[in-house]
C-alpha cells in the first residue's frame, strides 16, 4: 500500500465539476491493524466538547458552511407510511432544496445547490428513480434488513442485488451487531466484503448502529474492519436506535478513517446520521470534519448527513441571513 | 472588501468572529480608563501619585491607567484589613457563607464582562476566558461560601490568621484572585491583594463587586503596583500570612523575607511538568492532551506539560502527529472565537520566550513549528516542539512559561520516572496509558503535587493543587487548601517560656546506683542502622542540670549529616511499607521501650534532676504516644473530593522524603518521641539532631530502635552543636522538610537556609509546647506537617 493519495472517480457532479477518485478498495483482512486499538472515552469526549467552542462560525460564512451542509444531505425517508408520493415531494425537495430568491440574494443561484442523495427503503427505489429523472441526483437505498440486520446472509446479498438493479447508486447496509458485540471480526468482515462485491458499482455505506456497541474501542475496530472489506463510507446510525449520531462517537470514527487514510491512501467517506435537525448542528458537524479530516472531507464525495428535517431549519437559518429577520418554517417549501 | 457566500462555499475557511468588547470598554469609560485603589470600600488615588499603563497583548493598545501603591497605601491597606477583622470573624460563619454566595451569583450575572475584559487585558482567548477561567471563579466562590457555613462545625479546632497579604501572577489573573480570596474571607480572614501589574483590570472589576454587594469595608482590599508594592505587604508586620503565585525566584525572596517572622506561608511556583506517555495509549487522544497541556493559555500555566516524555516504541509517531496538529492550530486576537491560541502577555514575556527557544536550537535541538506566520500586531509566538533534546539541555531544565513542549522519549517505566523526577520542579505531572495498573503505580512515584491521569490541566475548587519540591507549598482548593488560611487553636496556649520541672536535689544519688554507669560506656551516634562514630573524633562532655558529669556524646559535624542523609535515602524499605507493617514495627518500639522503662526514667532524673516519678510518667507517656501514632498508622486517610468532572479524584497523604527534625531541650525523651515518631509514622526517613543539653534519651533509644525491625537508615540520630547541624541539614539539598524546635533565631535561620530547595519547615518561633500534655505534644497536625497531598485525578468511562 502507499501513503498518496489515490484519485478519485465520482459519479456525482459538485459545481459542474466531475472529480474522479478511486473507491476503498478494501485490503486483506489484517486484526494487527486494530487488534491495541483503545480508546479513552473521557478524552475523546473532552475534545468533542470543546471542538465547536473553539470555532465560530458565523454571518456569509454561517451561510455559506449551511449552503456546504445541504449538498451534502442525504434526503432521507424511512418510515412504515411511505409512499410514492411523499417519496417524489422528497426527490422535488432533493432538487430545490433552497428558494431561489435566498439564493438569489447571495448569488449562488448558478452553483447547482442540491443535496447529494435521496435515502429511501429498496422498495421505493422505483418512485425516487421517477421523482430525480433529469437530476444527476443519485438515490441511496437502505438495504440489508435495515434497521436491525437480523436476516441471512444471503438475504442480504439479495437485497442489494435487487436494489442495485432498480437503480440506487448508493446502499447503505447494517452490520450484524451480534458479530461486533462478540469480536467476531473475521466473520464481519466477509460479511462486509460480500456485500461490497453485490454492491458492484453502486457505493456501500456501513451503518455500526453505534448506539448498540458498548464502547467506543469497539467502534473503532468495527470501522477499521468495515473499512478493509471495502466500505466507501462508514456511517453511525440507522436512526432507529436509542442513541444515533454524537460528536464523540463521530470523531471515534473520523480518526480511524485518517489512519486508514495514511496507511493505505483510501479516503474512506463518513456520515453521521439520526437525531441531527439543526443547522447549528449541521456547522459543529463540519467543523469536527475541517478540525479533524481536513477540508478535502467538505465535499458530498466524502461526507454525508444522514438527516430528514435538518434541512428545514437550514433553510429558516438562510433566510435570516439574508433578510435580517427570523424565519418561519412554512415560508419554505416542504418536501 | 466582504468576502462572498461563494467564494467561502469553495474556500470553507473559517472568518473572524469577533466577540464584543462594547460592556467591557464601557467599563473602562466609567472609571476614565484609570484606576485607583481599592481600600476600606473606597476608590482612593494612590500617595505616589504615579499610574501605569495596562497593555492589550493582541493589539499593543492601552487600556488603562492603573495606580502604582507604594508604602504608605500598603500601610492604609493593611489598617483597613486589620481594622476589619474583628467584626468579620464576630458575624460568624453563617453571615460570611452569605457573602461569599453573593460574591458567587454576582460573578456568575457578570460572567460575560469579566471573560471580555480578561481576554483584553491578558491576550488569553476568549473561549478560555469564557468556558474555563471565569466558570472556574465562580465554582471556588460558591465552594467556599459551603466551607464558610461548615467553618465552626467541621473545622472547630481551627480559627483564623488574621490579615492576608495575596500576591498573584498574570497568567489566571481572575481564577488566581478567587483561589486567593475565597478560601481566605471564607474562614474569617480580611485581605489585602495585589494583582500582577500587567492584568490588574479584572480584579478592579472584583472590587467593583464586593462594592455591590455590600461586603463590608476592608475585608477586602485590591490595591497595584510592581514588585516593590507586594514586597510592602510581604514586609508588613500587620501582615499573618502571605500567599504568593509566580516565580520560583520571587518565591524564595519572599521565603527568606518572612524567615522567623512567624508568618504563614503558601507558595504556588513554578514547574516543568512532565506529560508521559506510554506506548497503550489513545494517543490521538494524548494528541489533544498535548494541545490542552502547552498551548492552553499559550504555555503561560504554571502546570503546564511541558515536558513531553514518550516511550521510544511509538515516539517518531506522536511527533508526527504533534507537528500535524500543530499545523492546524489557530492564533489571533484573543477576543476571535474561532482560535486555540491568543497573545504572550508581554513584550517581555515574549523576549523570554524567544531567547530560550534560541538557546534550544543553539544547543543543538531540533525545532519544529507549524509553516504559517503569526499575526503582527500583537505579542504571538507560535506552538512549539523540541525534538533531539537531551535531559542536560536548557529548554528541557528551565521553565520557559510560553507555548513551547520539549520531548525526550523513554526505554522502560523505570527509566521514564526517573527523567520526570529529573528537575528542581514538583508541580503537576500528567500520564497516558489505558493500563489502570500502569498509571496507579506510576502516579505516587512523580513527585509532583497534581497527577492528571489521561487528561491535564483539569481544576476544581474541590481538589488541592500545589506543589512539591521548589514548585512551592501549599495548596489551594480542597479541605487541605483551607488549612493555608487556619490556624489550630492550640496553637494559642503554647508559652514563651519552658514548662516548669520539678527538681528534686535528692536525686544526687541515682547516677552512682545505677550498675551500668559503672563501666564506661561511649555513646554513639546511630546512621544507616549502625552506630556510627563521629567523622570529626571529638566528644563533648555532658554534664546534669546540677553540673555533674554524665558522660560524652559525638561532635556530629557536617559529614556526619552528609552521611545520615545518605543513609536516609537509601532506606526505601520503610517508605514501601504499608500502613499496618509500620504499626506493627511502632507497637514492637512501645514494648521494648516498656521493658525499659526504668533505665530511661533514671536517664531523665539524671540529665534534669527532676522527680523520679515525672520521669517515670514522661517514659509512660512516650510510650502512650507511640502507641498513638502506630494507631494512626493505617488511619490517616485521604479523601476522595467531590469534583465536577467525571472522574476520582483522590486527595492521597505522601511522604515528605527525608526530614531533618532538631529536637526540643524540654522533656529528653518525650521531646525526642513526639518530634520522631510522627515523622516516621507517614514513611519518611528522618535525621534527628536531639537536644544538646540533654542528648542521652536519644542516644539511649538507638538500641531500642536496634531491636524493633525498624529499617536501617529510617531513623538516624547525630549528636553535637544543635545549631551548626541545623543549618547543614537546612542547607542540604537532598533533605525535603525541617522540624525545629528551639529559639527564634534558629527558627529564622530554618526558614531562611530552606529557601533555596523550598522545604517544608515547621518551626516553633520560639514558642514552647507541653509534651506532656496531649493536646499540644500529638495529633493529626504533627502527621499533616510529616506528610503533603497529591490529588490524582482519574478519569472514567469505557
Amino acid at each position: 500500500m502507499t501513503n498518496s493519495d489515490k484519485k478519485t472517480k465520482s459519479y456525482i457532479s459538485t459545481n459542474h465539476a466531475v472529480i474522479l477518485h478511486d473507491r476503498n478498495e478494501g485490503i486483506p483482512f489484517d486484526a494487527n491493524l486494530f487488534k491495541d486499538i483503545n480508546i479513552n472515552r473521557s478524552a475523546v469526549e473532552r475534545r468533542a466538547s470543546t471542538l465547536a467552542k473553539r470555532r465560530s462560525v458565523k454571518k456569509q460564512w454561517q451561510a455559506a458552511w449551511l449552503l456546504k451542509a445541504i449538498s451534502c444531505i442525504d434526503l432521507t425517508t424511512l418510515s412504515g407510511d411511505d409512499t410514492q408520493g411523499n417519496v417524489l415531494r422528497l426527490c422535488a425537495k432533493a432538487k430545490s432544496p433552497v428558494r431561489l430568491d435566498v439564493l438569489k440574494a447571495m448569488e449562488m443561484q448558478d452553483e447547482n445547490i442540491q443535496v447529494a442523495a435521496v435515502c429511501v427503503y429498496h422498495n421505493l427505489i422505483k418512485d425516487a428513480v421517477k421523482g430525480l429523472k433529469g437530476s444527476s441526483i443519485p438515490i441511496a437505498a437502505v438495504s440489508t434488513g435495515f434497521p436491525a440486520g437480523n436476516i441471512p446472509l444471503k438475504e442480504k446479498i439479495r437485497q442489494i442485488e435487487i436494489s442495485v438493479a432498480a437503480g440506487a447508486k448508493e446502499i447503505d447496509i447494517v452490520l450484524s451487531r451480534n458479530l461486533v458485540l462478540n469480536s467476531n471480526w473475521k466473520a464481519l468482515y466477509n460479511e462486509v466484503s460480500a456485500c461490497r462485491k453485490a454492491c458492484g458499482d453502486a457505493h456501500m455505506k456501513t451503518i455500526l448502529a453505534t448506539g448498540e456497541i458498548p464502547t467506543y474501542t469497539k467502534v473503532a475496530k468495527a470501522s477499521w474492519v468495515c473499512m478493509m472489506a471495502g466500505a466507501d463510507f462508514i456511517k453511525t446510525s440507522t436512526g432507529k436506535e436509542p442513541v444515533n449520531a454524537t460528536i464523540p462517537v463521530s470523531l471515534v470514527m473520523i480518526r480511524t478513517i485518517r489512519e486508514y487514510h495514511e496507511l493505505t491512501g483510501y479516503k474512506v467517506g463518513f456520515k453521521p446520521a439520526g437525531g441531527i435537525s439543526k443547522a447549528k448542528q449541521a456547522v459543529n458537524w463540519l467543523v469536527l470534519i475541517k478540525e479533524e479530516l481536513g477540508n478535502d472531507w467538505l465535499t458530498p464525495d466524502l461526507f454525508r448527513f444522514g438527516a430528514s428535517s435538518l434541512l428545514g431549519d437550514i433553510e429558516r437559518q438562510l433566510e435570516h441571513f439574508v433578510t435580517g429577520r427570523y424565519s418561519a418554517s412554512f415560508r419554505h417549501p416542504m418536501a | 472588501m466582504k468576502t462572498k457566500v461563494k467564494e467561502i462555499y469553495k474556500t470553507m475557511e473559517y472568518g473572524p468572529a469577533p466577540e464584543d468588547a462594547s460592556e467591557a470598554i464601557q467599563f473602562l469609560k466609567k472609571h476614565n480608563n484609570k484606576f485607583n485603589l481599592f481600600i476600606n470600600g473606597k476608590w482612593v488615588t494612590p500617595s505616589s501619585g504615579e499610574y501605569y499603563d495596562s497593555i492589550n497583548p493582541s493589539t499593543k493598545e492601552k487600556l488603562a491607567q492603573i495606580s502604582e501603591a507604594n508604602d504608605a497605601d500598603v500601610n492604609k491597606a493593611v489598617a483597613a484589613a486589620k481594622k476589619a477583622l474583628p467584626k468579620w470573624v464576630s458575624i460568624g460563619a453563617h453571615q460570611r457563607a452569605r457573602y461569599l454566595y453573593a460574591l458567587a451569583r454576582q460573578i456568575q450575572k457578570h460572567s460575560r464582562l469579566f471573560s471580555v475584559l480578561e481576554s483584553l487585558d491578558n491576550g488569553k482567548p476568549i473561549r478560555e476566558t469564557r468556558d474555563i477561567d471565569i466558570p472556574i471563579v465562580a465554582r471556588h466562590f460558591y465552594h467556599h461560601a459551603g466551607w464558610a457555613q461548615l467553618r465552626d462545625t467541621q473545622l472547630k479546632d481551627y480559627k483564623e490568621l488574621g490579615v492576608i497579604g495575596q500576591i498573584i501572577p498574570w497568567n489566571f489573573p481572575l481564577m488566581m484572585l478567587s483561589w486567593k480570596i475565597a478560601p481566605a474571607i471564607a474562614m474569617g480572614n480580611t485581605i489585602v491583594l495585589k494583582p500582577a501589574e500587567a492584568t490588574s483590570l479584572t480584579a478592579l472589576l472584583f472590587a467593583e463587586i464586593c462594592e455591590q454587594i455590600g461586603l463590608p469595608n476592608g475585608v477586602v482590599n485590591i490595591i497595584t503596583g510592581h514588585g516593590s508594592t507586594g514586597a510592602a505587604i510581604v514586609n508588613h508586620k500587620d501582615v499573618s500570612k502571605i500567599a504568593f503565585t509566580g516565580s520560583t525566584e520571587v518565591g524564595k525572596i519572599i521565603r527568606r523575607a518572612t524567615a522567623g517572622t512567624g508568618k504563614k506561608l503558601s507558595l504556588e511556583l513554578g514547574g516543568k511538568s512532565p506529560f508521559i506517555v506510554f506506548e497503550d495509549a489513545d494517543l490521538d487522544s494524548v494528541i489533544e492532551g498535548i494541545v490542552d497541556a502547552i498551548w492552553f493559555n499559550q504555555g503561560q500555566v504554571c502546570c503546564a506539560g511541558s515536558r513531553l516524555l514518550v516511550q521510544e516504541s511509538i515516539a517518531e509517531k506522536l511527533y508526527k502527529k504533534i507537528r500535524a496538529r500543530m499545523e492546524n492550530l489557530r492564533i489571533g486576537n484573543a477576543l476571535d472565537k474561532s482560535i486555540d491560541i491568543g497573545a504572550i502577555v508581554d513584550e517581555a514575556q515574549l523576549k523570554v520566550i524567544k531567547d530560550l527557544v534560541q538557546l534550544g536550537v543553539d544547543e543543538g535541538s531540533t525545532l519544529n513549528q507549524p509553516s504559517w506566520s503569526c499575526p503582527k500586531e500583537g505579542y504571538f509566538y507560535p506552538p512549539t516542539l523540541f525534538t533531539d533534546v537531551s535531559p542536560s539541555a536548557t529548554i528541557a531544565q528551565e521553565e520557559i512559561f510560553g507555548p513551547v513542549l520539549v520531548a525526550m522519549s523513554f526505554r522502560s517505566h523505570k527509566e521514564a520516572v526517573k527523567l520526570a523526577n529529573n528537575t528542581r520542579y514538583g508541580l503537576a505531572c500528567s500520564i497516558w496509558t489505558e493500563n489502570i495498573n500502569l498509571a496507579l503505580d506510576i502516579a505516587p512515584q512523580i513527585k509532583a503535587g497534581v497527577a492528571w491521569i489521561n487528561c491535564t490541566n483539569v481544576f476544581d475548587a474541590a481538589a488541592g493543587f500545589g506543589g512539591y519540591r521548589e514548585s512551592g507549598f501549599g495548596r489551594e482548593g480542597g479541605k487541605e487548601g483551607l488549612m493555608e488560611y487556619l490556624k489550630p487553636r492550640i496553637n494559642d496556649s503554647f508559652t514563651d517560656e519552658p514548662l516548669p520541672i520539678s527538681i528534686n536535689n535528692s536525686n544526687s544519688s541515682i547516677s552512682q546506683s545505677n550498675p551500668s554507669l559503672g563501666i564506661d560506656r561511649t555513646t554513639k551516634m546511630y546512621i544507616g542502622g549502625k552506630q556510627a562514630r563521629p567523622d570529626g573524633g571529638y566528644s563533648t562532655v555532658i554534664n546534669s542540670a546540677k553540673g555533674d558529669y554524665i558522660g560524652e556524646v559525638s561532635k556530629g559535624n557536617r559529614k556526619d549529616i552528609r552521611n545520615a542523609v545518605e543513609a536516609a535515602h537509601a532506606n526505601n524499605k520503610w517508605l514501601n511499607m504499608t500502613g499496618h507493617s509500620r504499626a506493627q514495627v511502632l507497637y514492637y518500639l512501645a514494648e521494648n521501650l516498656n521493658i525499659r522503662k526504668d533505665e530511661f526514667a533514671k536517664r531523665i532524673v539524671q540529665m534534669t534532676n527532676q522527680n523520679k516519678s515525672d520521669a517515670l510518667q514522661e517514659v509512660d507517656l512516650s510510650i502512650e504516644r507511640i502507641y498513638t501514632y502506630a494507631a494512626l498508622a493505617d488511619k490517616y486517610d485521604g479523601h476522595v473530593h467531590h469534583t465536577i468532572h467525571r472522574n476520582v479524584t483522590l486527595a492521597m497523604p505522601e511522604t515528605l522524603g527525608v526530614m531533618g527534625i532538631i529536637c526540643p531541650d524540654e522533656s529528653p525523651l518525650l521531646g525526642f518521641i513526639s518530634t520522631v515518631i510522627p515523622a516516621i509514622t507517614m514513611g519518611n526517613s528522618v535525621i534527628v539532631v536531639p537536644s544538646e543539653k540533654l542528648p542521652f534519651s536519644a542516644t539511649d533509644f538507638y538500641q531500642v530502635l536496634e531491636t524493633s525491625d525498624v529499617p536501617a537508615g529510617t531513623v538516624n540520630i547525630v549528636t553535637g552543636n544543635k545549631d551548626e547541624l541545623a543549618q547543614v541539614l537546612a542547607k542540604h539539598d537532598d533533605v525535603d522538610a525541617i522540624w525545629y524546635f528551639g529559639n527564634k533565631e534558629g527558627c529564622k535561620d530554618m526558614e531562611f537556609l530552606s529557601a533555596d530547595n523550598m522545604k517544608r519547615t515547621w518551626v516553633n518561633y520560639g514558642k514552647y509546647r507541653n509534651w506532656l500534655d496531649k493536646a499540644q505534644g500529638e495529633g493529626l497536625e504533627f502527621l499533616k506537617h510529616a506528610s503533603q497531598i497529591k490529588n490524582i485525578w482519574i478519569p472514567y468511562g469505557a
